[in-house]
């Protein structure tokens, strides 16, 4: 499993997508300084900043990045067939590459998050949205994961998961934000620390165990999918 | 010694049958799966890799299915026509990661020997991305064995190497052949397959067409009607002096000349001259017209 892990790191940082990780994170921060340094009251910045840049784009764009940078990439250029003909149980693959995804985007995202908490709010609040983001980068990865198995255009698929399911009718359907992994985030954010920045919509329970659902839901089923993983003779 | 069988398998997309009802049974040594493009060979190879499941049939490896079964990947080695490699890597990196994946006790020495067996010691430090086709290919065939599997799978392993690298691999299936592993190779290329290995397996259209020694499918193939495109300074008097000679089993009149169907290569090919001087025809143009392999393998079909 190590090595399977080592190859996808090495991979994913070895492409020029991952410096695609870089500027989202800092952008982040740097928004946050900037009105800190203005001396711009939190309760004008925290919301835009901390919701609708950080949970609702940082933290979801980067999963997607990542995502399908450890998996998607290798089943698009057909180095996944170097891996799939080892006696490694399929299990070991997905849980290598989806340790690797969540690790990732948890550190890139959550990092920043709870720097810009602080600035915001206070050091609770920072750590509150960190542990929201770590939650959501399970959920986002085990999510993205799969779609590199389920589709051959798993970025497409995935930012329209973003963009319009989670970015446009969450907004203003309520009733698909019990599918929204943003909203998920958000929830247990605010349950940790209750501020005026975040509009917590659904209750922590649900939070959770739908986090819960979509990470373990979808890390068993790419498991599933990649035990059938089916090769197209490129002449036939 | 592994057995690798395939019972009565098809394999379909939609309403097209890539693979239709064929079984095979493939022993210890080397054998070539010919077939011209298009003719299946990358589908039973993908069948038997277990990297697609038949649609009717059962492939298996020493009895054990491919499909769903990746504990056989410790017995089968896969070389596939896609040359995709972690090009970040270099290759002793790599072949030592896939010793690793195969948990073997000693993946440094077993990456070590895999890559000494295809003579990539000298560039084993180079990052893949900058090997040429060959050297790609060779590192993959290195992954492949280093596990020392008793199936090696390779499909067109030879597409891409210059003749000196082709006479090596060849020279390496051989050995790993006389040594008892069980080698499939594909190839489009019927010289290729008669340099390196006596048993065939012909696939044409999805169906097995013949199977067995490479010579006697030769001497099939050279008994099979040959077809010329004749033009002669008089194609009707020619037409009609040929039609008198034993060797020739058909003659049509075109516009553009003549379509001789000859039975007997050899000796149409020496009679023609003959008759043609006798009748003081000149020739202006003799071309076989099906020497493509597609031709000689729509006639093992039908054979």
């Amino acid at each position: 499993m190590s090595t399977v892990a080592y190859i996808t790191a090495r991979g994913l940082f070895g492409r020029r997508r991952a410096l695609l990780l870089l500027p989202l994170p800092l952008l982040l921060v740097g928004l946050a300084l900037i009105c800190e340094a203005y001396d711009v009251s939190p309760a004008d910045w925290g919301q835009p900043v901390v919701v609708g840049l950080g949970l609702a784009v940082v933290l979801p764009v980067t999963a997607l990045i990542v995502g399908t940078g450890v998996l998607g990439s290798e089943v698009d250029d057909g180095t996944i067939i170097h891996i799939l003909t080892k006696p490694l149980p399929r299990r070991d693959i997905i849980l290598a590459k989806m340790l690797v995804a969540a690790g990732v985007t948890a550190v890139t995202a959550a990092v920043p998050l709870f720097v810009v908490g602080a600035l915001a709010e206070s050091v609770r609040f920072g750590l509150a949205l960190a542990v929201g983001a770590v939650a959501g980068a399970l959920a986002y990865s085990a999510l993205f994961l799969l779609l590199s198995l389920l589709t051959r255009r798993p970025v497409l698929v995935g930012l329209a998961y973003i963009l319009v399911w989670e970015g446009l009718l969450g907004r203003f359907v309520s009733g698909t934000r019990v599918l929204s992994i943003e909203q998920y985030v958000i929830g247990i954010a605010d349950k940790i620390a209750p501020s005026a920045i975040l509009d917590g919509k659904v209750s922590l329970p649900v939070a959770v165990v739908m986090s819960a659902i979509f990470a373990v839901g979808g890390t068993l089923y790419a498991i599933n999918r990649l035990g059938s993983f089916s090769m197209a003779g490129e002449t036939s | 010694m592994s057995t690798v069988e395939l019972r009565n398998v098809s394999r379909w997309y939609g309403n097209v049958v890539a693979v239709n009802d064929v079984s095979m049974t493939l022993q210890p040594g080397v054998t070539g799966l010919l077939g011209p493009n298009g003719a299946g060979k990358t589908t039973v190879l993908h069948m038997m890799a277990g990297f697609l499941a038949p649609s009717k049939g059962a492939v298996t490896i020493d009895g054990s299915p491919t499909w769903r079964n990746p504990g056989i990947y410790r017995e089968l080695g896969l070389v596939a026509e896609r040359e995709a490699v972690h090009g970040f890597l270099t290759a002793r990196e790599f072949v030592t990661a896939c010793a690793k994946m195969q948990k073997l006790p000693d993946p440094a020495g077993a990456a070590q020997r895999a890559l000494e067996l295809v003579e990539m010691t000298g560039a084993q430090d180079r990052r893949i991305d900058t090997f040429s086709k060959g050297m790609r290919q060779r590192t993959r065939v290195a992954a492949a064995l280093v596990h020392e599997p008793r199936v090696l799978l390779l499909d067109e392993p030879f597409n891409g190497m210059d003749p000196r690298q082709r006479m090596h691999m060849m020279e390496l299936l051989h050995q790993l052949g006389d040594q008892g592993h069980t080698i499939l190779f594909s190839s489009h290329i019927l010289e290729e397959v008669e340099q390196l290995s006596g048993l065939v397996q012909v696939i044409v259209a999805g169906r097995l067409a013949a199977s067995g020694d490479y010579r006697r499918i030769r001497r099939l193939m050279t008994n099979r009607p040959h077809v010329f495109a004749v033009q002669s300074s008089d194609d009707r008097r020619l037409a009609v002096a040929l039609i008198g000679e034993k060797s020739v089993s058909g003659v049509e009149i075109e516009a553009s000349g003549l379509t001789v169907r000859a039975s007997d290569y050899g000796t149409f090919t020496r009679a023609l001259p003959r008759i043609a001087l006798g009748e003081g025809i000149r020739l202006r143009k003799l071309l076989p017209s099906d020497e493509s392999l597609e031709s000689v393998f729509s006639y093992l079909l039908e054979a």
